[in-house]
């Protein structure tokens, strides 16, 4: 491949955002809000592009490319497989629909936050094709720079403590995953994944690399009991941030599971299954317990979100195909369908000026097409067949199934909650008789809002019916991690008999 | 061809649903009464065509989720079974389009309306038309769906927004179950595919698994799971308090969903899974046990209802009730005689007192009604037919379907059977009881409305009555006429083909004369006697209800069911959450975690800058006691 065409996806945001911060025509805001779309849509054309030129029946890494940076220490090197194509398009997708979003909540610095926004997009890309633990981790806590400081200057009254409690909980896994990466070159001499992925690591060792990685992961999934921070950053977080946040920075531990966990310490994953299905368990109910009885929306959707996650690292230790791509289509939907879902409650907020349920009710009245795209998304957060919400799920249960009966029948139940928090959500907030006199004044989705919701609702419903574009691209790199996990556990449990 | 019949509806749907409001209110409901009728033509040709020439087909439309094993695709099988059910399905579902031209004519929402009855019927067909369980589930919660939109249409109404949830949600109690058993089905078999599945059956058959910590077997264990599932589409015991809860929604609705097709669909699996069935004797006692106990429950707490249409619900319940036993007795295909008879007749009741309702300006409660017969004489008349076909009136169509379920009931010959034969006759003369209640409450005796004068009560529009004769027709002659395909007798040998399955022969002896007799004849007689007692000589039944006050009072709140789940699960589930929010996130997670690690920082920074006073004389005390320190250490090394 002669096009580095990975480092483009990567740097191109990057570059857009120097330029809005540097030049001086941009401080208009408009056209630094045109210039962002413009380059963020590029790298959208862009990935889709790498999409079609992808093969997917091929399992290894495609597209690699390689760096010395420190000469024999890190390198740079970024590659895809099946698994993380997916998470740049939905990243690159994710993007744009954002810039649509920002407007005037965004009261001041909107340049910089378009900057905060794009530079983020790249340190998402870079996590999702790197390749090399250090640079993975490079992009991986850089990503939550921008995060930090989109809480922090441009949230809601509490932004500083929320801001606080993110960066606490987020610091301590880090600096574990840290000091597990460089135990783990003082091993083995190298951070290059694929050969990591060869060489094998110790089993003696894996059980303390697979803890300190998933003290990281845990906390950005985020798993039951680290959760809290997650209501709190998202209630304080302006819209744009809490979409980015729930569509694609919560994926990254998602897909640090399957890069990491499984491919770099299978022992460890098969001996810590146990105690993931018990901690998603607990995040699938006990989420859904609390969200229903939240009287925030932003909380409700953010403890939803938690219970969603609750599937997808389920899904993933159960090391069945339907299981793993359930859990990648699971993420994929959960972005779309979160994200579209924090975006309906910005239109509401934006109005109205408040997140409170009980101050709402029958906007179906003067909002009859929010009313509609809200209903989509809130049936594709409950999982209903026909939108991506239920293929996820679904994929899941059956893996889950496969492995423990137990553990996948009181997943189901989570299933059955779902629906109920959703629908009260929804009837608390669309129908009903106008009482609060602000309600009578609103307006229905103006022409950008429509564009996002409708996009998102098309795309949500588009995979929900035909979901072979997405399971295809991820089966074979899916089976071929299962095949290297399987190797792994039998020569380990052939070398202890 | 196949595919016209599928695609009508959800072309309806889409065209009124999104641009209703450029088409205008008539023809949104000329398109969508158009597109499923032609639908319904089409349904009735391949109806024909199977039982003339054995046409059967499964058109696969496209992929739609493959991973790993599991293979499932989107398709179109056409089978004498699903033949039957989409005859049933389009033709009761044009009728109620064309009603509801005329029933829903001062709602400002008609085009959204007959878009969501479209989207309905296009979720119906795909639930009917499946071959696979995959597809099944999916047309599964569409139709829970449209259900939900429809309880739920006149937004405003607090009642009918809480109906519509808690349909949806007690239907996902029963689709956890579903699920479950879908899981189970592709763990054991490898497969979703019907076909795959039921030619494998057998080879299972006596395959154990631990479940939950219990040795079961596996095929008895797909069976309980799917029949849950079964349970709440179906409205039977225990799943049963959202349906008479569904009356919320307008009156065509409760005819075309919840009474002619949707909570037929649990029906519907059981017969499509017979093959599996056939191999779990003990869960289809229980599905006797269950379907009888639903009918004699729902019939009984019908007596004690006034609500006009809640009486007719709880009758849905519990015919559906008969139909369940009659599979749980093995005549899967008698089961299904009393489906499409009962749609007829149940449509008819309905929207009978659709009409009822509209003439009385949206009054439901039967005791302010009565004497109006004179007024509303057509819609009478229908109601009259609804009636006698319901409760089995000899040649009508009940008559023929309800009697042949006790029959086999009693054939079955073990106790369940005989069982189920004795509370068969007894629910009979129960519905006999509360459907002439209804009538005779409704039409004759004094005129009891305050409210409004007698002479503002008038007759529907044609366009209402006219469906109400159509069904009317079918409630009189279709089981006569559909009998002998049904029982696959006389020119009909061998109709099911494979579609039903039967591991021995459905017997062909018949049960003694008096079993045979014994039900007509009790129902005839049960005509005068509820004239007697709700009309002649009111003070029977007023002693009645006061000399036993605790079981009417029993009945007359539905045994209790709803407010025994609000406690049990409504209000502990609001109890739990709140707990788990404020309790465990709030007071141990977050005042342990982040906010205990910050005040544990904030606590030493403090202690550390009381170090720092800015007094000379404490850092030369300090310095002072460090240097000598050092010093001892030094010199005593």
């Amino acid at each position: 491949m002669n096009f580095p065409i990975l480092s483009s996806l990567i740097i191109l945001p990057t570059i857009g955002a120097l330029f809005i911060l540097f030049s001086r025509s941009s401080s208009n805001y408009n056209a630094a809000k045109y210039i962002s779309l413009f380059i963020s849509l590029a790298n959208f054309a862009l990935s889709i592009y790498l999409w079609l030129l992808f093969d997917s029946t091929n399992s290894s890494f495609q597209f690699v490319e390689e760096k010395n940076w420190i000469h024999g220490f890190i390198n740079y090197k970024v590659g895809i497989d099946g698994i993380s194509i997916l998470f740049i398009v939905l990243t690159t997708f994710i993007t744009p629909l954002c810039i649509i979003s920002v407007n005037s909540t965004i009261k001041n610095k909107l340049k910089h936050f378009l900057v905060a926004i794009l530079f983020m997009e790249t340190m998402m890309i870079g996590v999702f094709c790197s390749l090399d633990l250090v640079i993975f981790y490079l992009f991986f806590e850089a990503g939550l720079i921008p995060m930090f400081l989109i809480i922090g200057i441009w949230g809601g009254e509490r932004r500083v403590y929320s801001a606080f409690k993110f960066f606490l909980y987020t610091l301590l896994g880090s600096v574990l995953m840290l000091i597990a990466i460089i135990s783990i070159y003082w091993m083995t001499g190298t951070t290059d994944v694929i050969e990591l992925y060869q060489l094998g690591i110790d089993s003696k060792y894996q059980n303390l690399l697979w803890l300190a990685f998933f003290s990281s992961f845990a906390v950005k999934t985020p798993m039951w009991p680290v959760h809290t921070w997650l209501p709190d950053a998202h209630v304080e977080a302006p819209t744009a941030g809490s979409v980015l946040l729930a569509a694609i920075l919560l994926k990254m531990a998602g897909y640090g599971f399957i890069r990491f966990s499984i491919g770099l310490f299978p022992i460890a994953s098969e001996y810590f299954v146990p105690l993931i299905f018990t901690l998603s368990l607990i995040a699938i109910i006990y989420t859904s317990f609390v969200a229903l009885m939240q009287e925030d929306m932003k909380k409700l959707i953010a403890y939803s979100s938690v219970a969603h996650m609750g599937f997808v690292t389920m899904g993933i230790f159960t090391m069945t195909p339907q299981g793993i791509e359930g859990s990648i289509f699971q993420m994929i939907s959960h972005g779309i369908i979160s994200a579209a879902l924090f975006l309906c409650v910005g239109v509401v907020y934006e109005r109205m000026h408040t997140r409170e349920i009980s101050k709402y009710g029958g906007i179906v009245s003067v909002m009859p097409r929010y009313a509609v795209v809200f209903m989509i998304f809130t049936l594709g957060a409950l999982g209903l067949p026909g939108t991506t919400g239920f293929i996820g799920e679904f994929l899941i249960l059956l893996g889950t199934f496969k492995v423990n009966f137990t553990v996948a029948t009181i997943a189901s139940v989570g299933v059955i909650l779902g629906a109920a928090y959703m629908l009260w959500l929804y009837r608390r907030i669309v129908f009903g008789e106008i009482t609060n006199a602000e309600v009578k004044k609103l307006v229905d989705l103006n022409r950008s809002e429509m564009i996002i919701l409708s996009v998102l609702a098309i795309v949500s419903i588009f995979f929900g019916f035909y979901p072979d574009p997405l399971l295809s691209t991820t089966s074979a790199s899916v089976e071929g991690l299962i095949e290297l996990f399987n190797m792994n556990v039998k020569i380990y449990t052939a070398s202890n008999l | 061809m196949e595919k016209f019949i599928i695609f009508l509806p959800l072309s309806a749907a889409i065209i009124s649903g999104f641009f209703g409001k450029i088409i205008g209110n008539r023809s949104s409901q000329i398109i969508t009464s158009l597109f499923v009728s032609l639908s319904a033509l089409i349904s009735i040709y391949i109806f024909y065509d199977v039982i003339n020439n054995g046409y059967t087909n499964n058109v696969v439309i496209a992929k739609w989720i493959s991973s790993g094993q599991l293979d499932v695709n989107w398709s179109i099988k056409i089978d004498q079974l699903s033949a039957v059910m989409l005859v049933v399905v389009t033709l009761i579902s044009s009728i109620v389009h064309i009603y509801s031209i005329g029933y829903m004519s001062h709602d400002p929402h008609q085009p959204r309306f007959m878009s969501y009855l479209s989207l309905f019927t296009f979720a119906m067909l795909v639930l009917v038309t499946s071959d696979n369980f995959l597809q099944l589930f999916f047309g599964w919660e569409g139709v829970g769906l449209c259900s939900y939109f429809l309880i739920g249409f006149w937004f405003k109404k607090p009642t009918a927004n809480a109906a519509a949830i808690k349909a949806f949600i007690v239907n996902r109690v029963g689709d956890f179950g579903f699920a479950l058993g879908i899981f189970l089905v592709f763990y054991i078999f490898g497969t979703v595919n019907y076909e795959e599945v039921f030619s494998q059956v057998f080879i299972y058959a006596d395959n154990k698994l631990n479940f939950l910590g219990i040795e079961l077997n596996a095929i008895n264990l797909i069976c309980f799971l799917l029949f849950i599932g079964a349970m709440g589409k179906s409205a039977q015991i225990f799943l049963h308090t959202w349906l008479p809860d569904a009356m919320e929604g307008p009156t065509p609705v409760s005819a075309l969903i919840h009474a002619a097709t949707m909570v037929t669909a649990g029906v519907f699996l059981v017969v499509r899974c017979s093959p599996i069935y056939e191999y779990s004797p003990i869960i289809l006692n229980f599905i006797t046990i269950i379907g009888m106990t639903t009918a004699l429950f729902a019939a009984s707490v019908a007596l004690a209802q006034n609500d006009i249409k809640k009486i007719i619900a709880y009758s849905t319940c519990s015919q559906l009730g008969y139909m369940f036993f009659a599979a749980g007795v093995g005549a899967y295909n008698v089961a299904m005689f009393h489906l499409f008879t009962h749609a007829f007749f149940k449509a008819l009741l309905f929207l009978g007192s659709g009409s009822i309702i509209h003439s009385f300006q949206n009054e439901q409660d039967i005791n302010k009604m009565g004497g109006v017969y004179k007024h509303l004489p057509y819609t009478y008349t229908l109601m009259i037919i609804g009636t006698l076909a319901l409760t089995g009136f000899p040649f009508l169509s009940g008559f023929y379907s309800k009697d042949l379920i006790i029959e086999f009931a009693y054939l079955k010959g073990n106790t369940f059977g005989y069982y189920a034969c004795a509370i068969g006759i007894f629910t009979a003369v129960l519905t006999s009881i509360y459907s002439w209640r209804l009538i005779f409450k409704t039409f004759h005796g004094e005129y009891s409305n305050k409210n409004q004068p007698l002479s503002s009560i008038h007759e529907s529009p044609m366009i209402m009555l006219i469906p109400l004769i159509i069904l009317a027709v079918g409630s009189i002659f279709a089981g006569f006429i559909f009998k002998d395909l049904f029982m696959q007798q006389g020119s009909f040998i061998d109709f099911w083909q494979g579609s039903i399955f039967f591991l021995e022969p459905l017997t062909t002896n018949h049960p003694p004369k008096e079993i045979v007799y014994l039900t007509p004849i009790l129902v005839t007689i049960s005509i005068p006697f509820s004239y007697y007692i709700f009309l002649k000589n009111k003070s029977i039944t007023d002693n009645l209800v006061n000399g036993n006050k605790p079981l009417y009072l029993l009945l007359k709140n539905k045994w209790y069911f709803d407010e025994l789940y609000d406690v049990l699960f409504v209000k502990s589930s609001k109890f739990l959450g709140k707990y788990l929010w404020k309790k465990i996130d709030g007071l141990i997670i977050d005042r342990f975690g982040p906010d205990g690690l910050s005040s544990l920082f904030k606590y030493f920074s403090i202690k550390a800058v009381k170090f720092q006073s800015g007094f000379v004389y404490q850092y030369a005390f300090i310095m002072l006691i460090g240097f000598s320190l050092i010093l001892t250490i030094i010199i005593i090394n």
